[in-house]
């Protein structure tokens, strides 16, 4: 049989994002893949030399708009762990409660966009009806609808009074509610199964070997989760991760679907758990030194090397994102599928390429 | 293979999740970050938000009076209003409207007179006052 090339991207309707994919196909089944990045590099890692350290939060935050959050909680546990700053309680609780927010809300994002890659188009409509509640809340609770802009060094830029708190617990139960009611759609569906169990298996050895993070290596059964780390003040909340075993695209929509309510638990606790006090300490001096940082984005891992020299620009800042460390297990799991099944394949590990160039 | 159909008959006979939007505007919330605007009378042309503004969308003639404002690489991050010794930056919590070009805010105002600070005490003098 002859070898065709298809490219798949960098503008598929399928991808929220370019992503080039060189597949090698024989009689529609994919031999080979070769990806190619680079269509979206903003060079925003270089700008950590020529803008201040404080103004570095806000440059982070663009790497990826859907995880602003985690991304700006990471960089600034990074500084302030440099400098030996102790961070208030309240703080502490407060970017858990925006960050799981966050979370919930990328992952609605995602599900609705996986469920438009096979077709399900209704479906996808109604995780992104759900998610605009959460998008309200955040409008509401920190002033921007995605790239939310509260963490600083030393705490948060907003506080959230019992009212406020009371309204988003309210918002979160009818997001629960409403999830539920999709829950058997999504997953006992018979079309829908028909699409994704046993589909771009990644078993636990590979996933384990290709170093893949985040809910593609908890969907083969790693029960690895930064949450679960003494990052912030997780270990005052109770926390268990999602894990399942088959590691096909099923199981991986299941981890992100359970997740999606992991986290309205955790918002729950933070909020009954949250201590009074003052959410924000004065910054003084530079950082110096070099630390690492990591959390745990909705995509996985995230880590970020910062180093600094005593001035106000920072020398070095290397951030590495999940999708990063998941396009290796991508790549492992293409090859013998057909190419009916690519954009399934694909949209399951949440490729978030913006992070992945920054 | 019919899981859909109940949230479907549901969906049917609920109110749109949508709304007719030009006609039909959800009221913003308070304290939301949308356009920014300078209380010119007010500032002092210190120049600290265009120092502290991550996107650099500010600058500040001191001499001239100008307080220049790039709409379009603001990002809304509030930064500067927080910082604001004057309390002459505000932030409505209505969005600014699209424009059909890109455009700068510039306002000029009569820089203010340096307010003329109290005359220091000599260091030795005012540890001698507390004894």
């Amino acid at each position: 049989m002859q070898k065709t090339i298809i490219p798949f991207g960098p503008q598929h309707p399928v991808l929220p994002e370019p992503l080039h994919l060189k597949l090698t196909v024989e009689d529609e089944v994919i031999t080979e893949v070769i990806p190619a990045l680079g269509f979206i590099h903003r060079g925003l890692e270089m700008l950590a030399n020529i803008r201040d350290f404080h103004q570095i939060i806000q440059v982070v935050e663009r790497v990826c708009g859907i995880c602003s959050m985690i991304h700006a909680m990471c960089y600034c546990q990074g500084i302030e762990e440099m400098m030996g700053i102790e961070v208030p309680l309240r703080a502490k609780f407060l970017r858990i409660i925006w960050s799981e927010l966050n979370r919930i809300q990328s992952h609605l994002l995602w599900l609705g966009l996986f469920a438009d890659s096979f077709g399900f188009e209704s479906l996808f409509m109604q995780f992104w009806k759900i998610r605009e509640k959460i998008l309200d809340i955040n409008e509401a609770t920190t002033g921007n609808r995605v790239i939310v802009s509260v963490s600083v060094i030393g705490g948060v830029r907003r506080d959230l009074n019992s009212e406020q708190m009371r309204w988003i617990l309210e918002g979160l139960s009818w997001v629960e509610d409403e999830i539920g009611r999709l829950e058997t759609t999504l997953l006992s569906d018979y079309t829908v199964k028909k699409r994704t169990v046993g589909k771009g298996v990644l078993s636990r050895e590979k996933a384990f070997e290709l170093g893949a993070v985040g809910p593609t290596a908890r969907a083969s059964g790693i029960a690895q989760d930064m949450r679960m780390l003494q990052y912030s003040s997780f270990d005052g909340l109770g926390f268990e991760p999602v894990v399942e075993t088959e590691g096909d695209c099923y199981s991986r929509s299941r981890v992100r679907f359970q997740e999606v309510f992991r986290s309205v638990d955790l918002v729950r606790q933070a909020a009954g758990k949250i201590p009074a006090g003052e959410v924000r300490i004065k910054v003084k001096g530079r950082p110096e030194g070099e630390t690492i940082s990591r959390a745990e984005q909705p995509r996985g891992e995230l880590f970020y090397y910062i180093k600094a020299n005593g001035t106000k620009n920072l020398e070095r800042l290397r951030i590495r994102t999940p999708t990063f460390a998941n396009i290796p297990a991508l790549l492992s799991i293409l090859p013998g599928m057909w190419l009916s099944d690519v954009p399934v394949v694909v949209l399951s590990i949440d490729p978030c390429i913006s992070c992945t160039e920054r | 293979m019919f899981k859909m159909t109940p949230n479907v008959m549901r969906n049917l006979f609920h109110k749109k999740a949508t709304r007719r939007y030009p006609r039909q505007i959800r009221p913003t919330f308070e304290n939301v970050r949308g356009a920014l605007f300078n209380e010119i009378a007010k500032c002092t042309f210190c120049g600290a938000c265009a120092i502290k503004c991550p996107s650099q969308c500010i600058s500040v003639d001191k001499k001239a009076g100008l307080w220049i404002y790039d709409l379009f690489a603001c990002v809304f991050c509030g930064i500067c209003v927080d910082i604001c010794p004057a309390e002459s930056l505000h932030q409505q919590s209505e969005h600014r409207l699209p424009l059909p070009g890109r455009e700068t805010i510039m306002l000029k105002a009569e820089p203010k007179q340096k307010i003329e600070k109290t005359t220091k005490i000599p260091k030795e003098e005012r540890d001698d006052s507390k004894d």
